[in-house]
């Protein structure tokens, strides 16, 4: 499993050769690609920044993948996500998870993005015309993740 | 005992602090009783600690809840809830 938070760029295409290469018996790779929307809540957005708590935010993105391998048979998981001043249409955080077939490789990416969302410590702040405001946490993120306390 | 105190996000602009070393008295201590004891310090504490907005917090990088204790040499995260991904 992998882990990175950075402020660079990343590579979707790069980053699925990699696991397909480095083994036989892969049958899924699944993706999920967050990006910077230029419009939230009605507001029109020119600018995000992403603060982090660094250390816990790799220690609590290796425990979400650390979860989903307990609970689903997958061969290899890697989620990046990006810190620092990002624009509209930047790419924010990526999930990726291979197993040998694409059921648990769709299960574990929804998993891992609800998860994420919830428990890692990353907080967006939005420049729009109107001036800089903090994202408010959604709730319907809180049920995103619930629901998985309830079914496999 | 000694702890060292992290805020962030808006708890981190609304207080001016991002990090501290704290010494509080030897006594049990939970998130809490510490909350409570920094709210003390004025207005802006006890609104961003104590007032309507959701706060967190993680001791040692681990998200705990109101109840958990407290000891010495502890790292201690007070911020909102998060907004990732």
């Amino acid at each position: 499993m992998t882990v990175r938070v950075q402020t660079e760029d990343f590579d979707v295409g790069f980053e699925i050769n990699q696991f397909r290469k480095a083994r036989n018996d892969i049958g899924a790779i699944v993706s999920f690609v967050g990006l910077v929307r230029d419009l939230n809540d009605g507001d029109a957005v020119s600018q995000l920044t992403l603060e982090h708590y660094p250390g816990m935010t790799e220690k609590s993105l290796a425990a979400i993948i650390s979860q989903a391998k307990a609970r689903w048979n997958i061969i290899e998981a890697l989620i990046i996500h990006r810190v620092g001043t990002l624009q509209p249409s930047d790419q924010i955080v990526l999930v990726l998870v291979s197993s040998a077939h694409r059921g648990d490789a769709f299960a574990v990416c929804e998993f891992m993005m609800d998860y994420l969302k919830t428990e890692a410590p990353f907080w967006k702040k939005e420049a729009t015309p109107q001036g800089e405001h903090w994202v408010e946490a959604k709730s319907a993120d809180d049920v995103a993740r619930e629901r998985w306390n309830m079914k496999k | 005992m000694k702890i060292k105190l992290f805020y962030f996000a808006r708890l981190k602009e609304a207080l001016k602090y991002s990090t501290e070393d704290l010494e509080l008295p030897d006594e049990s201590m939970t998130v809490l009783k510490l909350k409570a004891y920094l709210a003390k310090r004025g207005d802006v504490w006890g609104q961003m600690l104590m007032g309507k907005l959701k706060v967190r917090a993680a001791i040692n990088h681990e998200l705990v809840d109101d109840n958990a204790a407290i000891a010495d040499g502890d790292e201690v995260a007070f911020f909102p809830p998060v907004t990732g991904g």
